[in-house]
């Protein structure tokens, strides 16, 4: 049994700025770094590895840099790498994406039979929290939401128990496999690899699918697949904050200030 | 089937004309409805109004007549209404297969849902389904020119703002965050038209079943949720040690609120969860959010930048989470915040 993880390389949102009169985003020296919540998708398919016997292929789509997060992906244990990457995929919005992301698994799947697509809830760049639902769509496998626990997998009896964290409650739901999970960055606490792995990985070899290998029809991928356009960008004006008293030399009279402006303007009630 | 991806730039629409209305997606759990789906109405009338189209909901559920009602409470001039058992708990499969239906059958040229776990969790299969673009987590909506729906919506951790249009496919569908939109004004004299639907979908179809529901709102240790909290404290590295986090928790305890904390808080173990708000963590917008000894690094403003007002108290005035803030004040935390715990104290004990 296989189970396939989803990882996307992104921003580093840190290193992001403004471009002060053009109001776009200056993407020149910003690094790269695997997206925060694939990280513990990544960590999640590896305990199911350890647990189950499982064996694990990561996937990513992308341009071609993409292949050191995979390298990286190798090296905190997952099996198989493959980097889905093509100039036609470029440009495409969560439903163009999908389309690659499932085509890929249904790949995948030939080979060996899929029990769990293990992604991240959302990005941080792109942050739909689409992508996994829409490939669970297009693969007809159930669908798994905002994971924290990954209760049980039989793979004899084809059924994942999970627990899904909502607002305000759990839900401890049984599905059956293959399914398709997105997981909260509560689940777990991934791994660093180890200085071995990373050098064995330095020398593993990433599969590279492109478009030749993928055959989609290019009218269904990329700018041309993506009903979805941005049409304007701009910066996010804030207001400035309102400091309120001294809090250095009177923090009695400044917390006496806050909460009194807090009730006045109706924001809080005592 | 939405509209074919055949277009090329300059044709038209294929059927557009045929998609008329602006659809509201009422979000419920045992018949509950949530409030964004109200504030998706007053949005909606907007939209409404500028096409010249009718407002109309979806209500989804079992035994959920009574929000039809509300519905037109709220604004809406007609609801359509699958009324089942199988729709008890909220999966996937059954709720998106009812709501392209719904789409299929009678063609809005809008959709709007909330952008909640639920909203987000059932919006990709229905525009996978229809072959059709979405776009997750709007703040504002408008209608252009050209009958096209504006969908605009913080991008790259709020860094900046993006406008994006579907200009070949139909429904155009959105989903909004909560409390980016007012809550319309209630008009109890207002009726409308019910339009009764049913799904052949029986229990034996779907593969997923909840087996229980725990609520973790009640404040249980270790099982706090703060995305569901009014108001939030936030402990950030200036609380310095592990025992000044009481005073963060005597200050939520104190407003009725949950306690938070930064990242990097966690990391120096000065709190007792291990869960933290910002880019890698939760996502938070409570209606107040109090940042204590906060320094506000673009990792964490991410996770709380869209809370109604923002308060942060830092000793130093550079810090960046005075760029995210409301209100301000200057000053060290451990003065500041007992403070503030002993001027609510004081007032309520007053009353």
């Amino acid at each position: 049994m296989l189970i396939v993880v989803c990882i996307k390389e992104v921003p580093d949102a840190a290193y992001i700025n403004i471009d002060p009169a053009t109001g776009t985003l200056i993407r020149e020296g910003v690094p790269s770094i695997i997206n925060p919540f694939d990280n513990h998708a990544l960590e999640e398919s590896l305990r199911l590895k350890e647990k189950h016997g499982f064996r694990v292929a990561a996937i990513s789509m992308g341009p071609t840099s993409a292949g050191e997060t995979l390298r990286n992906a190798l090296a905190m244990g997952v099996d198989e790498v493959v980097l889905l990457s093509d100039p036609v995929f470029s440009g495409s919005d969560t439903l163009a994406t999908t389309k690659v992301l499932a085509e890929a698994i249904k790949r995948l799947a030939e080979k060996e039979e899929v029990a769990i697509v293990i992604c991240g809830k959302q990005t941080i760049d792109g942050a739909t929290a689409q992508v996994g639902p829409g490939i669970a769509t297009r693969l007809k496998y159930s669908q798994l939401t905002l994971v924290d626990q990954i209760q049980n997998v039989d793979d004899q009896a084809g059924k994942v128990r999970v627990r899904r964290m909502l607002e305000g409650r759990y839900e401890i739901v049984e599905a059956t496999l293959p399914a398709l999970i997105t997981v909260v960055p509560q689940i777990n606490t991934p791994r660093e690899p180890t200085v071995r792995m990373q050098m064995m990985a330095e020398d593993a070899e990433v599969t590279l699918w492109d478009n030749e290998v993928m055959k989609l029809p290019k009218e269904s991928i990329g700018v041309k697949g993506s009903p979805t356009r941005v049409r304007k960008i701009f910066s996010q004006i804030m207001p400035e904050s309102e400091i309120l008293g001294d809090g250095i030399y009177d923090p009695e009279g400044a917390a006496h200030l806050l909460i009194d402006t807090l009730t006045e303007e109706d924001i809080l009630s005592l | 089937m939405g509209v074919r991806q055949s277009w090329k730039k300059g044709e038209p629409i294929m059927a557009e004309e045929d998609y008329k209305g602006v659809w509201v997606f009422v979000e419920q759990t045992d018949g509950e409805p949530a409030t964004v789906s109200w504030e998706l109405l007053s949005v909606g009338a907007d939209l409404a109004r500028k096409l010249d189209v009718e407002l109309c909901t979806m209500v989804i559920g079992d035994n959920v007549e009574h929000l039809c009602q509300e519905s037109f409470v709220y604004g809406a001039s007609k609801v359509y209404l699958i009324d089942a058992p199988v729709f008890h708990d909220y999966r996937t499969e059954p709720y998106y297969r009812a709501v392209r239906y719904l789409i299929d059958k009678y063609k809005p040229e809008v959709v709007l849902l909330g952008s909640t776990s639920l909203g987000r969790d059932l919006t990709g299969p229905v525009a996978t389904e229809l072959n059709t673009g979405l776009t997750e987590g709007c703040t504002e909506l408008d209608i252009d020119e050209n009958r096209l729906l504006l969908q605009t919506r913080p991008a790259y951790s709020g860094n900046i703002m993006a406008t994006i249009v579907n200009e070949r496919a139909r429904p155009q569908i959105s989903t909004v965050r909560p409390r980016a939109m007012e809550v319309p004004e209630k008009d109890t004299s207002r009726t409308g038209e019910i339009v009764r639907e049913s799904m052949d979908i029986s229990e034996e179809d779907i593969g997923v079943k909840v087996l229980e529901v725990i609520d973790s709102s009640k404040g249980e240790a270790g099982a706090i949720d703060i995305t569901a909290a009014d108001i939030i404290v936030c402990a950030g590295r200036g609380i310095q040690s592990s025992e000044n986090f009481q005073m963060i928790q005597e200050l939520a305890d104190e407003l009725g609120g949950a306690v938070a904390c930064s990242r990097a808080a966690v990391e120096d173990g000065l709190t007792p969860v291990e869960s933290w708000v910002g880019q890698s963590g939760t996502t938070v917008r409570p209606r107040i959010y109090i940042a204590c000894g906060v320094s506000g690094a673009i990792q964490h403003t991410a996770g709380m930048r869209d809370s109604d007002v923002i308060i942060a108290i830092n000793y130093d005035k550079q810090a960046p989470i005075f760029e995210v803030a409301t209100f301000g004040i200057e000053g060290d935390v451990l003065q500041v915040v007992p403070a503030i715990t002993r001027y609510v104290r004081e007032l309520r004990a007053r009353k």
